[in-house]
Formats: structure tokens, C-alpha cells, sequence
């Protein structure tokens, strides 16, 4: 057990814990907090992904040793209703998600993807969002999104 | 019905006779005693068991059905608001919860608006009746110089004399009793004495309205079923064995001693550990030490003789979906005889989360929260397992990690269920991904049999497609009974094997003609990881992934185009259409000559088209086949899709997207792989789905509005024909034809190989 410090969606907390605890626990059961999700446990989905210092990761695999001192980021603490992120109102308005237990990935991935590449074309956001799975096919409203969402922070 | 029935002839009518208000109709006092503030008992011959009026006028319609993401929750709003005359954004739509929705079936087959709303709009039409009735005697004008906008019903002549919904019935209930038709689950249905309205007066349906469910999911303020936590809850993990036919010979409880908290459960062969940190128990589930002991015989053929297997196998039932003229005569006098031969592997589910339940078995009763698409038959369910009445289970459906039909959801629930009974504690239980791949029933896998006689123009005079494979209900289609659930089977429930299949759905009118089916028996009868059950659309992409393939070939044996082919052999003007409807808008050229296949990448382009429960569809798919890499790129589908009175057009058209990817899915790499004794498929790399990289450029859809024709489904109908559109095209682009699915860069390589 190790008490380690990190902040989450801008609020500092302390987790008492298996160092080795995959972050994803303690954001869901130790901080309370309903995302991001459990999909596979091996880094093979994304729905767990949060960014660590603007990073996205996967939550699932990477211990929450590794959170310490860091800034990590949810896809609530992404916007909110009142103060959306520009991927999260492009969602909204090409209504992308069907079951939605996947868009964590996609949005947090894409997020870190577009703030450094805010002008890549289709070929490139495909290569930067590969690996991540989507169940209902939504795939292609995802890319929608993404280019409207480029758009508004261009 | 001519002349509307007194209310005492209808309270006969409908059986409902234990209503004691008297009167000849509900006219103003009348309506006043008998609406009330006592909600009368949840069943369908109620019309409170379906709509609600609040006291601030929004209107709550209870649907006994689930929106997983297709819309419906605002499609069901938008045909309740047109019946009743209120705006969409006043009418809220309650789901899948058992204690506040009739059965009507979950989501399943397509039926979310085909049946499911059928009973809503019925609903509402009778509450809108019943409420005008009461606003004709509150204003002194006769109903017929009504008018209702917006939930204020005013004098047509002057508008100044007016009443509402709320006040007439705000927070009070009708206790109105309807005509049930006696039907439980999909084709549940109340009649009424009131007219549903005209496609002509819809001012709501027909028209895109934005899905509610978004806001909650992309700023994830809504909750999943992975997120329910109740005080004093523990976490289990199941253990699944690590072979198929597997019986356990003990648990080594010690092996799990250093994490903290963590306790063994086990009741025969099912075993679990319990913790109450989450990941505690994934510690405990991966640490404990179980002896099982394993089959004498390896259960599995090997994975490569599936289809031989299958071919051998006894027949277990076989169907005869259509049959008629003289197939023998025809194929004697054929001046040519084409046949083919389609296989298709078994596919998971492979949702995107494992499976979670959350049960809270207490001694009063039974709560479970489910992602399963059919709660009211998980309350059945749990009920049988726990040996309770069902009133005492409440199941309450959240929004799960995906679902696309039988998937593991089902026995998540009942996992739970049994848990919490064992541990007289609250309990969430949610599979690893190895669960939701591995152990989830499987779609089955199948050889198509297909043969047709060509006279000496080419006409088609001799027709015979025959499926042979798993049936599709080795495990039925819900988890009503426990033998049809893996906790049911691990702990005495004997296995219980349905046998059903399908036939293709076209109307292809060749004069001699027999479509059939034969299912086998499954490879093991109990707690297989390779049983079979439903899997979005149901054998359809298994089925036309032979028939409009064979279609195709047939049509160049004729040496004609495949979509004139198809224009001359479909029997209705409807089908008809959408083949012209997808041709067109994909620009759909007849090819002449002969083809020049040199090149690295070729490029090709095939239609198919099928029916599904009075839904008519056609895909046109263009494909560039990379030779080297065996990689097959969807450059663009054209879908054009006929489901009759469309109610949300942008809902409908993001379903039917939904269903061309997935079907592209399966239809380029969904393969569940398995040796002797387990299934090897455990994860997102040992079963592979389509990455975006693979995802269509382009998805062109044509909907075909028939405001006239009562609405069919839409979940499904798609994907049925994605597998052999892209087969067709590249047979087109490739001249090769693929019969064995999925069509994955290995197999792509080694067929062009072969040329």
C-alpha cells in the first residue's frame, strides 16, 4: 500500500493503494468517478484512456504509481454541457455515439491527437486513432465529428 | 370496428371486467371519478400502463423496450407526441425497467418501433380521445370542434374557451382499461376505441429530431450499469474453466488469502471469488487455484475442419421455408447446372465491455440492474434461479457496455443474481474481456448448399439454397430459464437445445424452387463457450452472404448484369425499387469487356439485396483490393433502405450506418478461433474487428419513404447484406470468388494466389 498524490480534472487527491493498482481502479472505485470505463484491461480498446500531463493513456494498464505528481485528465473534466470541449459538441451535434461506452477513447485520444495536430487530414487522424474500438460502427460519424470539431478550433 | 362499443360491451370485450365504474362512457364527471389518484396494477390492459400525464402537462410514455443507441427514445416520443398533440420535448419515454413497463419483449429484432410502438400510438391515441371527451364536458363544446395544440384543448370557433392536459388529468391516472391482445414480448398490442391518426397529420413524425441520450454519454453525466454502486457492495469475478467441458475437483480457498478481503464462492461447478475493492477481486480471480477435471475427449474438431464437421454432422431438424414447382425435372432438363458452397466461421458478440449486473438479493425481494436487452426476462430469470415468484424481482435496465443481441449480458445478470443470494451482500459482477469473447454465446457457424438449373437462355428454371450449421437458438434468445445460462448450467440446470435457422429473404419468383434449412447438433450440450444464440440479425449476414453471392454468380453464368438480374427476377415492385434506388444513386454501370486486373490495387464494385421483416434493403459496395497485402479497402457503400413510414430520419440513417460497418466487421475479419478445448479467442487480437483505418470512406443512404405502410425495422436489415455486397465487388474487381467468410488479407492472398 502507498499514499500517492496526483490531481484529477483539476481537483488534488490522495489514493491510498496497491502502487501497482492500474489507475483505472482508483478513479472508479477509490475517487468515486464513473469514467472513464473498463473495456478490456489490456490497452487493446481505449475506452479507459485519460490524459496524464495532456497525454492520453490507458488507464487500464498503467499502474497508478505512475500518476503521481500528474495531472490526469477524464473526459468529464474534458468540458461539460456549459463549457463543452470542441469534440464533445461535435459529438453531440453528428450524434456519434450509439451505446457510447466506447467514446472515451476516441475523444481523449483524439483531443491530445488534434491539439498538436490541429490541421491533420483523414489518412492521418485514422493512423492517430488507430487501435481504438468502437462495437456499433459508428466509425465513420466519428470522423465527422472530428473534421466539424476541427473546424471550430481552427 | 363500425360503431364504437359501449363501455360495458367493451369491458367485456376486453375481458377486464373487474372494473367497477359504471357509466356509459368517460364524459367529463364520469372521466373525473373514474381518473384518480391510485395507479391500477402494471399490466397491458391499462392504458396507465403505458402513458402518463404529469401535473405540469409533460407526458411519460412507458415503453417496454430499450433505445441501445438506435434512436428510439425519441422516435417512441415523436409518435406519442403526434397522437397526442403535445411538442416532443414534453414527452419523456421510461424503459426497460419491470416495474414500471409492460413486456413488450425488450429490444429484439428490429421491432422497437415495427411492434414496439404500435401499442404507444395506441396509447395515446385513446389518451387524447379520453382527455378531448373530458374537455367537451368541462367547456360545453361538442369534442368534434375541439382542437388540441400542444396539450390545450380550446374551442376551434373560440379559443379564449380552453382547458389543458394538466388540468384535466395532471398527476391523477385514467384507470381506463384497453384491449390487450394477449401477447407478451415482440407483438404485444392494445386495441382502443379511438382512431390513430392519418400519415397525413403527423406534423412531428417523419422529421429529424436530435437523440436525448447524447449529452449524458459525451459529458458522461449519465449512468452505465458498469457505474451502479450500492452500499456494502462486493465485487466477483466468475471463473470460467480453462477448457470447455470442465467440472470442477476443488478450489484452493488459501491461494487467495493475501488479498485483502477476498473469499471464495462456490455452488457445484460455478465458482467466484467476492472482494470489496474491484480490483481485489480481479487479484483474487486471477490468483485462485482450481482443479478441474477435464473431458475424457477433447470437445472441438479442429478449427479447420469446422466446416467439414459441419457438412458430416446428423440433422438434427430440418425446415423447409419454401418449396415449390418440381425441382428434380427442372434440374434433369437444365442445359446447365450451377453450384456453390458458403462458409461462415462462428462469430462472438465481442462487445465493447464485458458484461456488468449489479444484484441486491434481500429477503423481501430482489433487485438487479442489467445491461440486458431483456430485462422482463431476466426477472424471469432470476426468479427461476433463486426459486422465487417473479414479483419478487425488480430488474432495472441501465445502458450496458453494448449489445447487439444474446450476448453475455444475460448471464452477467443472473451471475449476480446468484452471488448476492450466496453472499447476503449486494454484488457487481463484470466480466474481463476474455468473458465477453471467449464465453459469450456465439453466432453460429454454417455451410450454405446452394444449386440452380439454367435453361439454354440462360433463364433460371431451378432453385436450391439449404443452410446447414448451429442452430441459432442452442441457447435461446433471452434469459428467461437458467438452463440457458451459464450459472443455470454450472449448477444442475440441464442444457435445454432449441433448433431454428432461416432461409433467405427475397422474392426472387424462379418457378421451381426450395430454400431449406438444417441445424446440427452443438458440439457440447453444457456451458460451451462455442454455444449458439443471437447475434445482430440473426443468420441474416450468415445466409446472404451465400444467397446474394449465388445470386451474383448466377448472373454471370447468364452473362447478364447482377442488378438487371435481379430487376428480372423480383416479384415485387418494392424490392424492385430500392435495387434501382441504390443502382442509381450509386451510379451502377453494366461492365463490357473484359476487365484489366494488372494492376497492384484493383478496384471493383457488387450489389446485394434482401428483405427482413418487411424491410427492404440493397447495398451496392465499392472495393479496392490491395493485391500485395491482401487488404480489402471500402471506398464507399450505397445503402438504400425501404422500412415504410420512416419516423426519424437522421436516427435512421446513423442505424443504418451503424449496421454497414459492423457488417463490414464481420464480414472482413470476425473469426472466433478455438482448439480441441477452448476457444482461443480471448481478447481484441485474437479476435479482430474492423479498426478505423479499415472503416468505409463514404456511406451513401437512400431512404425510401413509404408514409403509407406501416413502419418496419430498421436495427438490423442492413447488415444482412454488407457480407455479400463486398464479396460481389470483389469477385468484380478480382474475378475470384470468396465463399468462405471472413474475408481477411490471409485468405484474400492465398485466393488471388491462386489465379
Amino acid at each position: 500500500m502507498a499514499s500517492i498524490k496526483f490531481a484529477v480534472d483539476g481537483k488534488a487527491v490522495t489514493v491510498n493503494a496497491d502502487p501497482n493498482m492500474p489507475l483505472l481502479y482508483a478513479l472508479r472505485n477509490d475517487l468515486k468517478m464513473t469514467n472513464p470505463h473498463f473495456g478490456c484491461g489490456l490497452a487493446q480498446c481505449g475506452a479507459c484512456t485519460v490524459h496524464l500531463d495532456g497525454e492520453a493513456v490507458r488507464s487500464c494498464v498503467m499502474p497508478v504509481s505512475a500518476a503521481a505528481g500528474k495531472k490526469v485528465t477524464t473526459l468529464q473534466g474534458l468540458g461539460t454541457p456549459e463549457k463543452p470541449h470542441p469534440l464533445q459538441a461535435a459529438y453531440v451535434e453528428e450524434q456519434v455515439p450509439q451505446c457510447g461506452y466506447c467514446i472515451n477513447g476516441w475523444i481523449m485520444t483524439a483531443a491530445a491527437y488534434l491539439k498538436k495536430n490541429p490541421k491533420a487530414n483523414d489518412a492521418q487522424l485514422r493512423d492517430a486513432l488507430a487501435g481504438l474500438k468502437c462495437r456499433c460502427g459508428t466509425h465513420v460519424s466519428i470522423l465527422r465529428a472530428i473534421k466539424r470539431a476541427q473546424t471550430q478550433m481552427a | 370496428m363500425n360503431a364504437p362499443l359501449s363501455r360495458r360491451e367493451f369491458l367485456k370485450a376486453s375481458g377486464a371486467l373487474i372494473v367497477t365504474a359504471a357509466g356509459p362512457a368517460f364524459f367529463g364527471e364520469a372521466f373525473a371519478q373514474a381518473s384518480g389518484g391510485t395507479k391500477p396494477a402494471l399490466v397491458p390492459g391499462e392504458l396507465d400502463s403505458w402513458v402518463a400525464i404529469a401535473p405540469d402537462g409533460r407526458v411519460t410514455a412507458f415503453f417496454g423496450k430499450m433505445d441501445m443507441g438506435q434512436s428510439l427514445d425519441i422516435a417512441i416520443a415523436q409518435i406519442v407526441a403526434d397522437e397526442l398533440d403535445v411538442a416532443v420535448d414534453k414527452v419523456d419515454v421510461v424503459m426497460g425497467d419491470t416495474a414500471l413497463t409492460c413486456n413488450q419483449g425488450g429490444a429484439s429484432g428490429s421491432t422497437g418501433i415495427f411492434t414496439g410502438g404500435r401499442p404507444l400510438r395506441n396509447a395515446s391515441a385513446e389518451a387524447r380521445r379520453l382527455l378531448v371527451q373530458a374537455a367537451s364536458q368541462k367547456l360545453g363544446v361538442p369534442a368534434e370542434q375541439l382542437r388540441v395544440d400542444d396539450g390545450v384543448v380550446s374551442a376551434v370557433s373560440d379559443p379564449a374557451k380552453k382547458t389543458s392536459y394538466a388540468d384535466l388529468i395532471g398527476g391523477r391516472y385514467f384507470n381506463h382499461p384497453v384491449e390487450w391482445n394477449k401477447q407478451t414480448g415482440n407483438p404485444m398490442d392494445i386495441k382502443v376505441q379511438a382512431k390513430v391518426k392519418s400519415p397525413s397529420e403527423y406534423r412531428v413524425v417523419g422529421k429529424s429530431f436530435t437523440r436525448r441520450d447524447l449529452p449524458g454519454k459525451v459529458y458522461r453525466t449519465d449512468k452505465y450499469v458498469t457505474d451502479i454502486s450500492l452500499p456494502n457492495m462486493l465485487h466477483a469475478r466468475v471463473i470460467r474453466p480453462t477448457r470447455a467441458a470442465c467440472t470442477v475437483a476443488g478450489v484452493d480457498e488459501g491461494s487467495i488469502k493475501k488479498v485483502r478481503g477476498a473469499r471464495v464462492v462456490r455452488d457445484k461447478n460455478f465458482v467466484a471469488v467476492l472482494a470489496p475493492g474491484e480490483w481485489d477481486a480481479v487479484r483474487a480471480s486471477r490468483m485462485l487455484k482450481v482443479d478441474w477435471n477435464h473431458a475424457k475427449s477433447a470437445p472441438f474438431p479442429e478449427m479447420a475442419g469446422l466446416h467439414d464437421h459441419i457438412r458430416k454432422a446428423p440433422v438434427v431438424k430440418r425446415e423447409e421455408g419454401m418449396k415449390k414447382g418440381n425441382l428434380d425435372a427442372a434440374f434433369k432438363t437444365a442445359s446447365r447446372v450451377v453450384e456453390a458452397e458458403y462458409e461462415w466461421p462462428f462469430q462472438s458478440h465481442a462487445s465493447m465491455g464485458p458484461a456488468c449486473a449489479v444484484a441486491d438479493v434481500r429477503a423481501d425481494g430482489v433487485t438487479v440492474w442489467s445491461g440486458s436487452q431483456k430485462p422482463h426476462f431476466v426477472q424471469l430469470g432470476v426468479a427461476r434461479l433463486l426459486d422465487l415468484p417473479p414479483e419478487k424481482v425488480h430488474v432495472i435496465w441501465v445502458t450496458g457496455p453494448g449489445s447487439y443481441g444474446r450476448n453475455d449480458a444475460g448471464d452477467a445478470a443472473l451471475d449476480a443474481a446468484m452471488l448476492s443470494k450466496i453472499a447476503g451482500r449486494p454484488v457487481r459482477v463484470q466480466g474481463m474481456r476474455n468473458d465477453g469473447i471467449a464465453w459469450d454465446p456465439k453466432g453460429p457457424a454454417c455451410v450454405h448448399r446452394a444449386r440452380a438449373a439454367l435453361d439454354a437462355s440462360g433463364k433460371v428454371v431451378g432453385y436450391e439454397f439449404v443452410s446447414k450449421g448451429f442452430s441459432r437458438i442452442n441457447i435461446q434468445t433471452n434469459e428467461s430459464d437458467p438452463s440457458h445460462s451459464l450459472v443455470g448450467m454450472s449448477t444442475g440446470f440441464p442444457p435445454k437445445p432449441n433448433e431454428g435457422f432461416g432461409t433467405p429473404a427475397e422474392t426472387y419468383g424462379f418457378d421451381n424452387k426450395l430454400l431449406a434449412w438444417e441445424t446440427i447438433p452443438p458440439l457440447l450440450d453444457s456451458c460451451s463457450p462455442l454455444r449458439t444464440a443471437h447475434l445482430r440479425d440473426p443468420v441474416g449476414p450468415e445466409i446472404h452472404f451465400g444467397s446474394e453471392q449465388f445470386i451474383d454468380e448466377l448472373a454471370f453464368a447468364a452473362n447478364e448484369d447482377p442488378v438487371a438480374f435481379r430487376l428480372k427476377y423480383v416479384t415485387a415492385a418494392r424490392d424492385a425499387a430500392v435495387i434501382k434506388a441504390a443502382a442509381e444513386k450509386a451510379g451502377w454501370q453494366p461492365r463490357s469487356g473484359v476487365r484489366d486486373r494488372s494492376g497492384d490495387v484493383l478496384s471493383g464494385r457488387g450489389i446485394a439485396y434482401a428483405l427482413r421483416g418487411g424491410t427492404i434493403v440493397a447495398a451496392v459496395a465499392e472495393i479496392e483490393v490491395e493485391r500485395k497485402t491482401g487488404r480489402i479497402r471500402a471506398k464507399k457503400f450505397t445503402v438504400a433502405h425501404d422500412c415504410g413510414l420512416i419516423i426519424n430520419p437522421e436516427g435512421l440513417r446513423y442505424t443504418i450506418e451503424g449496421n454497414v460497418v459492423h457488417g463490414l466487421s464481420r464480414t472482413l475479419f470476425e473469426e472466433v478461433r478455438f482448439d480441441r478445448d477452448k476457444v482461443t479467442s480471448v481478447d481484441w487480437m485474437t479476435y479482430p474487428i474492423l479498426d478505423i483505418k479499415d472503416a468505409p470512406e463514404t456511406i451513401d443512404v437512400v431512404l425510401v419513404n413509404h408514409p403509407e405502410i406501416a413502419p418496419t425495422g430498421a436495427g438490423e436489415p442492413t447488415i444482412r447484406v454488407i457480407p455479400a455486397a463486398v464479396a460481389n465487388a470483389f469477385f468484380d474487381a478480382t474475378g475470384v470468388r470468396m465463399r468462405k467468410a471472413p474475408l481477411t488479407p490471409e485468405r484474400v492472398k492465398a485466393a488471388l494466389a491462386r489465379v
